[in-house]
């Protein structure tokens, strides 16, 4: 994970000061909410004709890809931001941080009222907190790739396009934005898996007695399983399986293979990924043509452009006194906020009882068992697994496609058809709920283990042969310290997946029962749905909180220890 | 030396100084007080050990950097900013990977503003020049190294500078690539096939410097100044083989090496006036000679009868100065060896060291080792502690007092890795702790000066 290459441990001041303030903001947010008139809830009609679904999928998709432009735009903003300005650096990297700890869904309710208050009467509220949900689920792992690219381009790669006069437009676009592109790709694929997640989940839900639904693949999916149609909900897997495919053939594959020459290395590396698609584009005279006559002009001409009126911006740059004024209008206005916010959250706390505190406690402890829970079993199926396929390049050949379609399958969108068949089971939603969160996390532990075992160099496997180890002692000399990086990466990004599809997990509404088992998750759905906004406060910042404390706790030191100690490359 | 009228210098460096402050520790002086002059046609060749800041003096030159001090003036104007007139080819050749070699010599020029069918035009008729036709729709990862470096030199000379700067341009290449490249850039530079009007080259090799400049300045470290700036008379082009040849390069040689024995006089003198502040002696560096060519060398010196020529030894064992120079100085600091006039003898001691087996060697090495202030120091600490452990941070943090962070780290890094090799004392990777092991606590330092020592605060 890009995030926990930067190195940092220990605490700020800054830390604290940025919990501080995104707790009073988020508190705001909600006393807004409460307090905003709440107009006819939409309750849209899903059809489960079959023909309506690429329509569906088309609905959902459209959301995704406005989501992902906001992404795409917030991440340069950001992630120059934080690379180029050392004081705002400071604030902004603790403060993303704590934002992508903060499960996204427990905002559902709480956003969704915010926009529908915006804009009454009409579906663009709905559509936009829907759209604003998946950007905050999608847009963190982006600017870590953006910003880590940007601070770690070579001193000399720098140094040449200084001295050769580029403009800050040329650098951006020949050597900053090419230099961040791998990343950039790679998170984007993530982002828009990250996206599929939340969507799901956040196209249909109720609050307290009212339904809200957006027309899209997840109220189908989760609809046909309330009517328990089970031709219908296998055609919207389908359907699902069918889009994420076609990205990833028509999107994702030709991108990477495009984005392989923006690679550092100065020798051709054997593990090319190749595109038929991109083949064919790059062959194709009208894409040749338009690179000729189109997008050439086009650079020169921003050349031109921005070679002209960055610098004149910077002269002109607005009167000293103006600027300094701006800055304390701003401030002051900042300040303001900030105490209202802070006001808001006292009178949220004022609410809270001791024991809720207690039960908020518990009922993240109980949560935590079952996440640690997820993750063993993960750990447990997919390390012996993983290091087979990794070990052995038939298997690997064979299955990667097969597991990277079963992964490619969005765990909320399994939920529902899951559900349906456990609930009766014993042990309820309790042990449903593990199972839905190892649904949702194994495969990162599976693909980094596959990586990390095809990554052990053949003389390393040669002298275990030599010297005869036993099967056990080849585990634990070579296989599991080899692949020990690459799970801990995995493990990371697995915890906060489970962490977040705790809140799908522990509370499910299924054919008009709601289904609950005891946990964080469940605590704050329950408080969201049913409007208990000091409780969904408190649950959701405890929540955050244990995230961010086990992240700097335990899994940066054993990332760290990972790259030190057991990284093959000396 | 050179004397031209003050008014035709290309550039001029007024006391130029550059330091990096640290707070609430010493500023490490990097380059100290440094007066030159760039006339136009001279081709200069900037000589010094690494770490001597020569890299940083070209930066200063080309405004890629700023002194902390003292101005650089081209043409009479200050410098700031990247000077447009100037340009710069890198050691590691600096290319851009996803551009082609078209693309990357044609930056340059894009970045000026030059319409595309101009820069189109000239950048092939470069590329043609330097030997490159054919590749340029190619990119550098599908080219050899010196195809890339001559990517390097176009990609510099297309936007026709004045000024030619070069970072070690040859020292990625190989020994064949990299003599086919300087004859044929000097074939540019004579026959002046390029309008460069001086070139500016930094280099730790000695013979290329010879070979290639017609004027060399040396540089010395720990602050860089300016230690000689002496003319090359020899006539183009130049046989490696002759006598005078072989002449100059003994003297640079010597030039280099003497600075050695001049610092150790220099540091005398600053002891001798530090000792005005005696709560903050200074730690001595130690050089960073790794133990295993020590060995190598000193059993070759035996070899030819107790004593051989610096510039000999170095190009028998492949080595440039900067990486013998290291290993000579860890053989004087151990007392078994002695620098004289560019010669190394062999001392007693180093001869006894020759004979001696590996057990042997260790104990010379350690006997050696606890006469050193830096181990006195690890030893003294080390003793004091009741559990004879101490955590590395702690070393660190005094050797920061005395070196800059990077520096302190090397220079740790040298000594528990000797300290390892002379078993004087143990360090554990993970929990980052120095400690003595029961055999290791026998034999106590001799601890009669202890004041020199830097006082553990």
């Amino acid at each position: 994970m890009n995030e926990m290459t930067d190195r940092r441990s220990g605490w700020g001041m800054a830390d604290l000061l940025v919990g501080v303030v995104v707790l009073a903001i988020l508190s705001l947010i909600i006393a807004w909410a409460t307090h905003a008139p709440h107009p006819h809830p939409e309750v849209g009609s899903i059809s489960l004709a079959y023909w309506k679904l690429p329509l569906y999928a088309l609905y959902s998709w459209l959301r995704m890809a406005a989501a992902y432009v906001i992404s795409l735009l917030f991440t340069f903003v950001y992630a120059y931001a934080a690379a180029y300005n050392k004081r705002a650096e400071k604030i902004l990297l603790p403060l993303l941080d704590i934002l992508q700890s903060i499960p996204v869904l427990s905002f559902l309710p709480v956003v969704l009222l915010a926009f529908i208050a915006l804009f009454p009467g009409s579906r663009i509220g709905v559509n936009l907190a829907s759209i604003v949900l998946i950007f905050t689920g999608q847009v963190w792992n982006m600017v870590f790739a953006l910003y880590h690219g940007l601070i770690t381009i070579p001193r000399d790669l720098r140094e040449s396009a200084l001295s050769l006069n580029l403009s800050p437009w040329q650098r951006f676009r020949t050597l900053e934005l090419p230099y961040s592109m791998v990343g950039l790709v790679w998170n984007s694929m993530m982002s828009w898996a990250g996206g599929w997640f939340f969507l799901m989940a956040a196209e249909m839900f109720s609050l307290g007695s009212r339904n809200y639904q957006l027309l899209g693949l997840g109220s189908y999916l989760q609809a046909a399983a309330n009517r328990a149609d089970w031709f219908a909900e296998i055609a919207g897997l389908l359907t699902l399986v069918g889009v994420i495919v076609l990205m990833d053939q028509l999107i994702w594959r030709p991108l990477l293979a495009w984005a392989d020459k923006f690679k550092m290395e100065l020798v051709e590396g054997d593990s090319r990924v190749r595109s038929a698609v991109l083949m064919i584009l790059r062959r194709s005279q009208i894409v040749a043509w338009l690179g000729d006559r189109v997008l050439q002009p086009l650079l020169e001409w921003s050349d031109r452009f921005f070679g002209e009126t960055i610098p004149a911006l910077r002269r002109k740059g607005p009167l000293p006194t103006l600027s300094t004024f701006i800055r304390t209008v701003v401030i002051i206005a900042a300040i303001l906020v900030l105490v209202i916010a802070l006001q808001g959250t006292v009178r949220l706390a004022q609410h809270l009882s001791w024991s809720q505190v207690a039960l908020v406690f518990a009922a993240t402890g109980a949560t935590l068992l079952r996440v640690v829970t997820a993750l063993a079993i993960s750990v447990l199926w997919t390390v012996p697994v993983g290091v087979l396929i990794g070990m052995n390049r038939k298997w690997a050949a064979a299955l990667t496609p097969v597991t990277q379609i079963a992964a490619s399958v969005p765990a909320t969108a399994l939920f529902p058809g899951i559900v349906a068949l456990l609930i009766h089971l014993q042990g309820g939603l309790s042990s449903a709920a593990v199972l839905l969160m190892v649904l949702g996390t194994q495969w990162y532990v599976l693909f980094n283990v596959i990586a990390g075992a095809s990554a052990i160099p053949e003389d390393l496997r040669e002298a275990t042969k030599m010297f005869r180890l036993s099967r056990v002692k080849v585990w634990t000399t070579l296989i599991l310290p080899a692949i020990y990086p690459y799970l801990i990466t995995g493990l990371i990004t697995a915890a906060g997946g489970a962490w977040n599809a705790s809140i799908v997990a522990e509370y499910v509404s299924f054919q008009s029962h709601v289904y609950t088992t005891f946990g964080i998750g469940s605590l704050i759905a329950q408080a969201s749905t049913h409007g208990r906004f000091p409780l969904l406060l408190l649950s959701t910042s405890s929540l955050a909180v244990v995230v961010v404390v086990i992240n700097r706790l335990i899994w940066r030191p054993l990332y760290n220890r990972a790259a030190e100690r057991y990284t093959l490359s000396s | 030396m050179i004397k031209p009228t003050k008014s035709d210098a290309l550039i001029r460096m007024l006391g130029v100084t550059k330091m990096y402050v640290q707070p609430d520790k010493y500023d490490i002086r990097i380059l100290d007080d440094i007066t030159l002059e760039i006339h136009p046609g001279e081709f200069i060749a900037l000589l010094g050990p690494s770490g001597s800041g020569k890299s940083t003096l070209l930066r200063i030159v080309t405004g890629l950097a700023e002194p902390s001090f003292g101005t650089v003036l081209y043409r009479g104007r200050p410098v700031s900013g990247p000077n447009p007139n100037a340009a710069m080819v890198f050691q590691s050749f600096a290319l851009y990977p996803w551009l082609t070699v078209l693309q990357n010599v044609e930056l340059g020029l894009a970045a000026k503003g030059t319409p595309p069918a101009e820069r189109h035009e000239r950048s092939v008729k470069l590329i043609d020049l330097i030997g490159l036709n054919g590749y340029e729709d190619a990119f550098p990862k599908e080219l050899s190294g010196g195809m890339r470096q001559r990517v390097g030199f176009a990609r510099a000379l297309a936007v026709e500078p004045e000024m030619l700067c070069m970072d070690e341009p040859f020292s990625a290449l190989d020994y064949l690539t990299a003599e086919n490249l300087r004859s044929e850039l000097l074939d540019l530079w004579l026959e002046s096939k390029i309008p460069t009007r001086a070139i500016l080259m930094v280099t730790h090799g000695i013979e290329e410097a010879v070979y290639m400049a017609d004027r060399i300045i040396i540089l010395s470290k720990n602050p860089a100044r300016v230690v000689a700036d002496l003319p090359v008379g020899l006539p183009y082009p130049r046989n490696r083989k002759s006598h005078d040849f072989l002449q100059m390069v003994d003297t640079v040689y010597k030039l280099v090496t003497g600075w050695a024995d001049d610092e150790v006089e220099e540091e005398h003198l600053a002891e001798l006036t530090e000792t005005r502040n005696p709560e903050r002696p200074r730690l001595k560096p130690i050089p960073y000679g790794h133990l295993s060519m020590l060995s190598g060398l000193l059993e070759l010196v035996a070899d030819r009868g107790g004593r051989d020529d610096l510039y000999h030894l170095g190009s028998e064992l492949f080595l440039e100065v900067d990486d013998l120079l290291p290993v000579t100085e860890t053989a004087e600091l151990f007392n078994l060896a002695e620098v004289k006039e560019g010669d190394l003898y062999l001392t007693s001691l180093g001869r006894e060291f020759v004979e001696a087996d590996v057990g042997d060697r260790k104990s010379i090495i350690s006997d050696q080792l606890r006469d050193i202030p830096m181990f006195r120091l690890v030893d003294r600490v080390l003793r004091s502690k009741a559990n004879h452990a101490m955590v590395k941070e702690f070393f660190n943090d005094i050797l920061e007092e005395h070196f800059s962070v990077e520096e302190a780290e090397r220079q740790l890094k040298t000594a528990i890795n000797w300290g390892r090799f002379a078993d004087l004392f143990h360090y554990d990777t993970d929990t980052e702790l120095l400690y003595l092991s029961e055999d290791q606590l026998e034999p106590e330092i001799q601890s009669d000066d202890m004041q020199e020592m830097p006082s553990d605060r």
